[in-house]
Parts: C-alpha cells; sequence; structure tokens
C-alpha cells in the first residue's frame, strides 16, 4: 500500500521549555486505520497538533503524498486534506449542526451563508457517509457522542482524507463507541486514512490495523495490530512490565453514609430527567452506576454534590438533609467529586497546578491562618501530589494548559482522592488516563473502600466499572432499571440488555439498593 | 530547578518585549512629529526629556504616577475577578469631593483628619463599586453598562453637594471651601508637590500584592475570574467573592481620590470627570492585572502624559499626540504573539544548552 504521510525525526520543544516531541518518526499507508499510543504525556496529542498545522515543529519533516510539505496553519492541513477532531472539542454550542459543520466554508455568496443550500449540503454528507443526525438541531442540546460525529463531519465536509481522532473514544458509552466503529470502518472502505488514539487497548485492537508506539516523546516502533498483544503493547509504551492484577477483599459493608430517597430533578422545560430515584451508599463499598449518557446520571451526581439541587426528594449525608447546604458545607462533611468534565469545571487551565490541587484544601489549618495562605506548606503539598499521582511535569508552578489530557485528569484526582473524605462520586475517574495510571486510580479506589469510604462510580467503561464495584445499578430514562448486588455475577452483555431498556427488573428486585 | 530557570528565562524575555513595544512606539512618534511639526527637534526633546529637565518636573511626573497606580490598582482588583467594572472613573470624581466636604464638616486634628478622610473616601468608592456588581447579581444586568451610567449619577450627585452645600462664594471659580490644613497631605520632598501620598501608595500595593497572592480571600478571587464553574464546584461562594472584589477595588479607587484632593489641591474644584478611572484600565492592561507591575506601568504612562504637556506647551505639536503612542504600546504589550517567534529562537538556544 502506498504511504500518504510521513514524519521524519519531529522534535517539539514548547514555549515553555518542555520537549515533547525529540527525533519522533511516524508512517501512515492510504487506507488504513493507525494507532498511537503513549502514556499520558508521552506526545501524542502534540505530534498530532503539528500534523494538523496548530503547532510548528521545532526541528523535522513533514513528507505528505510524497510531498515535503510545510503546515503553517489548520488552514494548510485542510487544503491539504487533513483533518482533526480534537481531545478537548471545539464546537460552537450556541449553533446548530449545520451550522457548525460549514462552518468556515459557508456556502453562498458574500457574507451572507446560504442557509438551504447549507442545510442541504450537510444532509448529503450525513447521508453519504451513513452517520444519523439531524443538522437543525443545536449542539447544546447533544450528547456527547453525537458531538463528536458533528466534529468529524466538519473535517469530511472540508475534504479530509486524513483523520486524526484523538482519544474520540474517551467520552463514549460502548454503544457509542460500536457505532463510530461502524462509521469508521465505513470511511476506511471510502479510501480515508484514519489516525486514531487512544488508552483502550481492546479498542485498538478491534479496529486499527496498524499501531505506533511513543514513549517519552519519541516513537519506539510500529507492528502489525495482529501481532502484537495488549500486553506487549503496554509493556512498550512503559518500557517495562505493568502489573494487571487488581486485589480484592470482600467488601466490609458498614453504616449508611448517603441515603437517597425519591429524588426527581427536572429540566428546564419542566420535563423530569429523574424520576424518584432512591438508593443507599454504604461505607466500605463501590457502588458502580451504570447506563447511556444522558439517562439521568449527571443530574444525580449534580442533586447529591449540591451544584443543582434536587426538586423533590431528600439526600441525607451522614444523616443530615443537605437540601439546604452549600457545597462547600456538603464538602466539609466528607464529600469528594470527580467531575466529569475536566475542562469546564474540574480545572481552572490557566492556573498552575498547585491553584489546582489546593482549590479544596485552602481553608484548612494546615495551609492558612486566618485569611493567610501557608505558602510553604501548599508548595510540598503539591510536589507530594505530583510525586504519588505521577503528574508528569516540571513542578508545581505549570500551569495546567501546558499538561497533557491524562495529566490534567491526575490533577484532578488527586486533589479529590486526598482530600480525606469518607465518602467519593468518582464520575468518569480514569477518562484519558493511560492503563497503567488507570490501574493505579483502580487500586487507589479499592483502598479508599477498604479504608472505610463509601465510592460511588459512574463510568462509561463498562469493564472498568466491572472489575472495580461491588454492587452495581443501571440508570434508564431517569430511574434505576436493575440492581446487582454482586458485580461479579453479571455479563457485559446481560448489562447491555438493561442500559438500552431491553431488559427491565421488578421494582422489588431494584429495591434491594435501599439500606 | 528547571523552574527557576525557566521563570528568569520568561521575565527576562517579557523586559525585551516591554522595551522593544517603548522602542517601536517611541520611533512611530519620532515619524509622526516629522511629518506634522514644524520644529521636530524641540517637539521630540520636550517629549523625551521634557520631564526630567528640572527637578519640579520629575516631580509632576511622580504626583501623576502616584494617582494613576490607585486608579490602575483599583481596576486591576476588579478586573481580576472577570468583571468589567468602569465605576472607578466615579469612584474617583465621587470620593475626592466627599473627602473634601468630610474634612469641612468635620474638623480633626493633624494625621486623624486626612486618615479619616481617605478612609471615608475609600467607602464612598466601595459603595459606588459595588454596585454594579450587585445590580448583575439580582437582575443580570451587564455591570461595564451599568457602571459607565452609574459614574453619571454620582458624577452630578457629587457636584450638587460639593458646590451648593459647601461652595465658597468668594471664591472666583466653582469650588468648595478650602479644604483644612490638618486634612491636607504633607509634601514630602522639597521643591516638588510631592506628597505623603507616595507613602500611602506604596502601602497600599503591597497589601494588594499580599491580598492577591498570599491570602485565601486573593485566591478565591482569582479563581473565581479564571473559572466561575471550577469555583463554585470547589466549593467557594462565587457571589459574595465578586462583591469584595468589587468593594476591595473600588476603596483602592476612593482612596485615590482621595489622596488626590488632600495632596494636590486646596479645594475640591473638579468641574469634570477626571478620567483618572479610565486611565486606570490602560495601566491594569499594561501591568497585566499584576498588582506589582502597576506601578511600573504608571509610571510609564505618568512620564509619557508629561512629557507631552510641555511638548505641548512649547512647540506646536498638540498633546493628543501621546494618545497614538499610548495606543501603540498597549496593543504591543497586549499582543501575544508579538515577538513570540523571536521567544522561540531564544528558548531553544536555552533548551539545547541545557541539554
Ligand atoms: N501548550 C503546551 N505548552 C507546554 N507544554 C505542553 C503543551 N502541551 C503539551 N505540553 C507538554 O508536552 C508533553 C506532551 O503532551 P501531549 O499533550 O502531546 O501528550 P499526550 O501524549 O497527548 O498525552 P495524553 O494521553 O495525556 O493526552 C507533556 O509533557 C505536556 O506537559
Ligand atoms: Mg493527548
Amino acid at each position: 500500500m502506498d504511504e500518504i504521510l510521513r514524519l521524519e525525526n519531529i522534535t517539539k520543544i514548547y514555549p515553555n521549555g518542555v520537549t515533547a516531541n525529540k527525533d519522533a518518526n511516524l508512517s501512515v499507508r492510504k487506507g488504513e486505520i493507525h494507532a498511537l499510543v503513549g502514556e499520558n504525556g508521552a506526545g501524542k496529542s502534540t505530534l498530532m497538533k503539528i500534523i494538523f498545522g496548530m503547532e510548528q515543529p521545532t526541528e523535522g519533516n513533514i513528507i505528505y503524498n510524497g510531498k515535503q510539505t510545510q503546515i503553517k496553519s489548520p488552514l494548510d492541513a485542510i487544503a491539504c486534506g487533513i483533518g482533526m477532531v480534537h481531545q478537548h472539542f471545539m464546537l460552537v454550542e450556541s449553533m446548530t449542526v449545520a451550522e457548525n459543520i460549514v462552518l468556515g466554508a459557508e456556502p453562498g455568496k458574500g457574507p451572507i451563508p446560504n442557509n438551504r443550500a447549507m442545510i442541504e449540503q450537510t444532509k448529503e454528507i450525513i447521508e453519504k457517509y451513513n452517520f444519523v443526525i439531524n443538522p437543525k438541531e443545536k449542539i447544546s442540546d447533544l450528547p456527547i457522542g453525537t458531538r463528536q460525529k458533528v466534529e468529524i463531519l466538519k473535517a469530511l465536509y472540508k475534504g479530509a482524507q486524513v483523520l486524526i481522532l484523538d482519544e474520540p473514544t474517551a467520552v463514549l458509552t460502548p454503544q457509542e463507541t460500536t457505532e463510530l466503529f461502524r462509521e469508521l470502518r465505513g470511511l476506511r472502505d471510502m479510501g480515508h486514512t484514519i489516525i486514531f488514539i487512544s488508552h483502550k487497548l481492546n479498542e485498538i485492537k478491534e479496529i486499527c490495523d496498524r499501531i505506533t508506539i511513543m514513549r517519552n516523546g519519541t516513537t519506539v516502533g510500529v507492528h502489525d495490530v495482529g501481532s502484537v498483544s495488549q500486553q506487549e503493547i503496554s509493556n512498550l509504551m512503559v518500557g517495562k512490565d505493568i502489573d494487571w492484577n487488581i486485589e480484592k477483599n470482600p467488601p466490609k459493608r458498614g453504616e449508611v453514609i448517603l441515603d437517597v430517597k425519591n429524588v426527581s430533578v427536572l429540566d428546564e422545560a419542566q420535563r423530569s430527567i429523574l424520576k424518584e430515584v432512591s438508593f443507599s451508599l454504604h461505607a466500605g463499598t463501590i457502588l458502580g452506576i451504570v447506563g447511556v449518557e444522558g439517562n439521568g446520571q449527571s443530574e444525580l451526581v449534580e442533586a447529591i454534590t449540591g451544584l443543582h439541587k434536587a426538586d423533590a426528594g431528600s439526600i441525607k449525608f451522614h444523616g443530615n438533609d443537605i437540601a439546604d447546604s452549600s457545597i462547600k458545607q456538603i464538602r466539609e462533611m466528607g464529600l469528594a467529586h470527580i467531575p466529569q468534565d475536566r475542562m469546564l469545571r474540574g480545572a481552572v487551565v490557566n492556573g498552575s497546578i498547585e491553584d489546582n490541587m489546593i482549590a479544596t484544601f485552602i481553608d484548612k489549618e494546615e495551609f492558612s491562618s486566618g485569611p493567610v495562605l501557608k505558602t510553604k506548606k501548599i508548595r510540598s503539598w503539591s510536589e507530594k501530589l505530583i510525586k504519588d499521582f505521577m503528574v508528569k511535569t516540571d513542578g508545581p508552578e505549570v500551569p495546567v494548559k501546558m499538561l497533557s489530557g491524562g495529566n490534567i485528569q491526575k490533577v484532578i484526582v488527586a486533589r479529590e482522592f486526598s482530600s480525606n473524605a469518607d465518602c467519593i462520586i468518582a464520575d468518569q475517574p480514569t477518562r484519558g488516563i493511560d492503563v497503567g495510571a488507570a490501574k493505579f486510580i483502580h487500586r487507589k479506589l479499592i483502598e479508599m473502600r477498604d479504608n472505610g469510604v463509601a465510592i460511588m462510580l459512574i463510568s462509561a467503561d463498562l469493564s472498568e466499572i466491572m472489575d472495580v464495584s461491588d454492587s452495581l445499578l443501571v440508570m434508564y430514562g431517569g430511574r434505576f432499571v436493575a440492581y446487582f448486588p454482586d458485580a461479579s455475577k453479571v455479563s457485559e452483555e446481560e448489562l447491555g440488555q438493561y442500559m438500552l431498556g431491553v431488559k427491565q427488573q421488578t421494582s422489588e428486585e431494584v429495591k434491594g439498593c435501599i439500606a | 530547578m528547571i523552574n527557576k530557570k525557566k521563570l528568569s528565562f520568561d521575565t527576562k524575555f517579557e523586559l525585551m518585549r516591554f522595551t522593544v513595544a517603548i522602542l517601536i512606539a517611541i520611533g512611530l512618534s519620532f515619524v509622526t512629529i516629522l511629518i506634522v511639526s514644524h520644529e521636530p527637534l524641540l517637539a521630540l526633546r520636550k517629549l523625551f526629556l521634557g520631564p526630567v529637565e528640572s527637578f519640579r518636573r520629575f516631580g509632576n511626573v511622580v504626583e501623576l504616577a502616584i494617582t494613576l497606580s490607585f486608579a490602575g490598582l483599583a481596576v486591576a482588583i476588579m478586573f481580576s475577578a472577570n468583571q468589567f467594572n468602569m465605576g472607578a472613573e466615579g469612584a474617583f470624581f465621587a470620593s475626592a469631593g466627599v473627602a473634601a466636604m468630610f474634612s469641612l464638616a468635620l474638623p480633626l486634628p493633624p494625621v486623624l483628619a486626612p486618615l479619616f478622610a481617605i478612609i471615608v473616601g475609600g467607602i464612598t468608592g466601595a459603595i459606588i463599586c459595588v454596585i454594579p456588581a450587585w445590580i448583575k447579581m439580582k437582575w443580570g444586568a451587564s455591570e461595564l453598562v451599568s457602571s459607565l451610567m452609574l459614574n453619571y449619577v454620582f458624577y452630578y450627585l457629587t457636584k450638587y453637594f460639593a458646590f451648593t452645600k459647601f461652595k465658597d462664594p468668594n471664591c472666583g471659580f466653582v469650588g468648595t471651601f478650602k479644604i483644612p490644613e490638618a486634612a491636607k497631605l504633607a509634601k514630602i520632598v522639597p521643591h516638588t508637590r510631592i506628597h505623603a501620598g507616595l507613602i500611602i501608595l506604596v502601602f497600599v500595593v503591597i497589601a494588594t500584592i499580599f491580598f492577591m497572592k498570599k491570602t485565601r480571600w486573593g485566591y478565591n478571587l482569582i479563581q473565581t475570574g479564571q473559572n466561575p464553574h471550577f469555583a463554585k464546584y470547589v466549593g467557594i461562594n462565587t457571589g459574595i467573592v465578586i462583591a469584595y472584589s468589587q468593594i476591595v477595588g473600588g476603596f483602592v479607587a476612593g482612596m485615590g481620590g482621595a489622596v488626590e484632593v488632600l495632596g494636590m489641591y486646596n479645594r475640591f474644584q473638579w468641574k469634570e470627570l477626571p478620567g483618572y478611572g479610565f486611565d486606570g484600565i490602560v495601566v491594569a492592561i499594561m501591568a497585566k492585572n499584576k498588582p506589582q507591575y502597576v506601578p511600573l506601568a504608571a509610571f510609564f504612562l505618568a512620564y509619557l502624559r508629561i512629557g507631552a504637556d510641555k511638548m505641548a506647551t512649547a512647540t506646536d505639536v498638540t498633546s493628543e499626540m501621546i494618545s497614538i503612542i499610548q495606543g501603540v504600546i498597549i496593543m504591543l504589550v497586549a499582543a501575544q504573539a508579538f515577538l513570540s517567534h523571536r521567544r522561540q529562537k531564544m528558548l531553544v538556544k536555552e533548551v539545547s544548552k541545557n541539554v
């Protein structure tokens, strides 16, 4: 097969002096799905941003279609036929699907886009690639999985032959991932080339043809996906053997920490999104909540954490009703929360790592006396967290926006895990985190549970949730439709049927999750 | 270790960038003056050397820099909370008037008199600046618009009280009675009008740096300004933070107004808004909202202003010239991309040196 893109000895030094790529080489064939893997901070996103013209290489060459090519900006890349879907989406939320897809290349003469043509062309391209989306819908009304498709279509509309997908599945549910893979195979069959970044090695085995592995900014080899095992891939990524086993003793179930009764939440249009849900969370246990995104999980989390109060029902934390408690009071009572969206809520990207790590501790006596901060204590504390959670960085003063996606997530996890809470709401805690670090977080969760912490785990990653949780609740249409007291006794297929609303337990069975 | 090196690199680079920005601006004014003036050499000399031609004139620069520093600090604090509050302008005017009226209405012994007048001025400023934030929280109105409107409300209110109840009928122009000597700020440098406000400013600058960097209040303020969703999620009460940020900023603006009238004038006699609040925005932008850079930026702007004045009185070039220079510098300082190419080259050299 022909080579469509080759990177030769790419070195990239960022303006802050970090060497993100060092002599990286990549060769991608036309019509293949090429995987790019590596630990958090290995330099994958940087290398892709270089191909897409968002960053300039400090040294090295890009050879595209056999010709040495300078890609000075994303416009150049698009003109070459290269498209990219970023790790953190870049859609205009207040605009429609069609408007986003044609953005920057609107049909019509002069400054006023031709609305009819825009809708028509969008429909055409949606049909051509066999996607299912309504072009007139607003982005802000769409679930993440659909937004992602809009991103892909946006690139295809501009004529992308080579499509770079930076961790596209990190935010998807298994169902959405399956659908995405169907579409990606379709694209490949039409002759498109895809570069696919993911930390989920099973996905790579499933859909990719070849794989390039990165370690510490450089590429350490390319293989046919069929010829390497997941274990081998991860060993190559890390440069040493990693321990896959998670040891887990049976839970020592303690008292009820969190008691949720008949909680309902309405959306802006007064429709109920969460419908009288009840459950109790016990000390020393991990309760997994599974469900396709948009079935009420986020609303449940927001109601418990106090970010958006419930419209009806009661939530008791340590026996106290928290309806009138502020977020701060709830946190002080012992709740920690890893939020789903790290860029929106989880972090101040312009702030330093230290600022981000200290945010929930700042009022503690350890770190401030009266209004005055104990800067030395704060410094040594954040240095310790950076070390404990293996955040790849030069130090606590580095702004969070200069970290790789997975390392930003580690900063958030470090902060929430170290807060001494006795109840943790972990919403997608390992999103975007590499295999090794994800295992580390799983072990931490289990260790905390063994120390008597009550944990509620929400994750789109079924294998994660089944490995880590003690019991499982399935959400569908704003309700719990199934309860499994022993998570190890369920199969992925069975869960899937409940998640899609095909099956449903009796309300008696579901009530097993109360007290 | 790497970090220390890194930081010194950044400071070095920023300094270089600022210098180049100034040089370009000077070059531009040079060209402009050559074009518009019949006596370009004299004009240039007055513009750039005018402020240092005599000790007294240099004093003028410092006097103005004191005022601009107060304004710049006030704006920097308010903007750090991501509130585009323009209230510093109204606060400056009103608190100058209120401080003068206060010292007339309640004569106090020396030291106490200016102290209380400045505190009262500060409170006035705080009230004026918190109103737009309050309106925004209550009804969602843009603080930008409401503060601009309110500036006029306070302008006329102050004028009304100052120039009816406290008007001196024996004064040749419109003004209040003379401020009692006990209330005035002492001159501290002979042959200039530099006053004790300079000492107060030093304290306020240090206090502001401490407030922003070393206290929980400053920390919460900065997080709220940078990402309100994050602030809310970690448990910061953003409503309160926004309120106190505007109160503190307004207080500093109010102190500035009071210091100005007690240090520089015999009576309150402003007929129009002085524009210091808006100058404060310019200073805050140049200082990138960092309190430690505010005095430098203020001094720089003051130097240009005094130079422009001297140029205008001595030659045929008008002092509006300086607006051009000011515009160019602000643009270059604010533009991230300016010289970034050069920076990258310097950096690569530095990094390869260390490897
Ligand atoms: N804008 C930036 N400025 C400075 N350094 C950066 C910037 N972006 C990334 N880096 C640094 O470059 C290195 C590589 O980051 P990159 O985002 O390419 O990693 P990645 O392989 O995509 O990781 P992840 O799996 O976590 O997304 C990291 O050490 C990161 O801190
Ligand atoms: Mg990345």
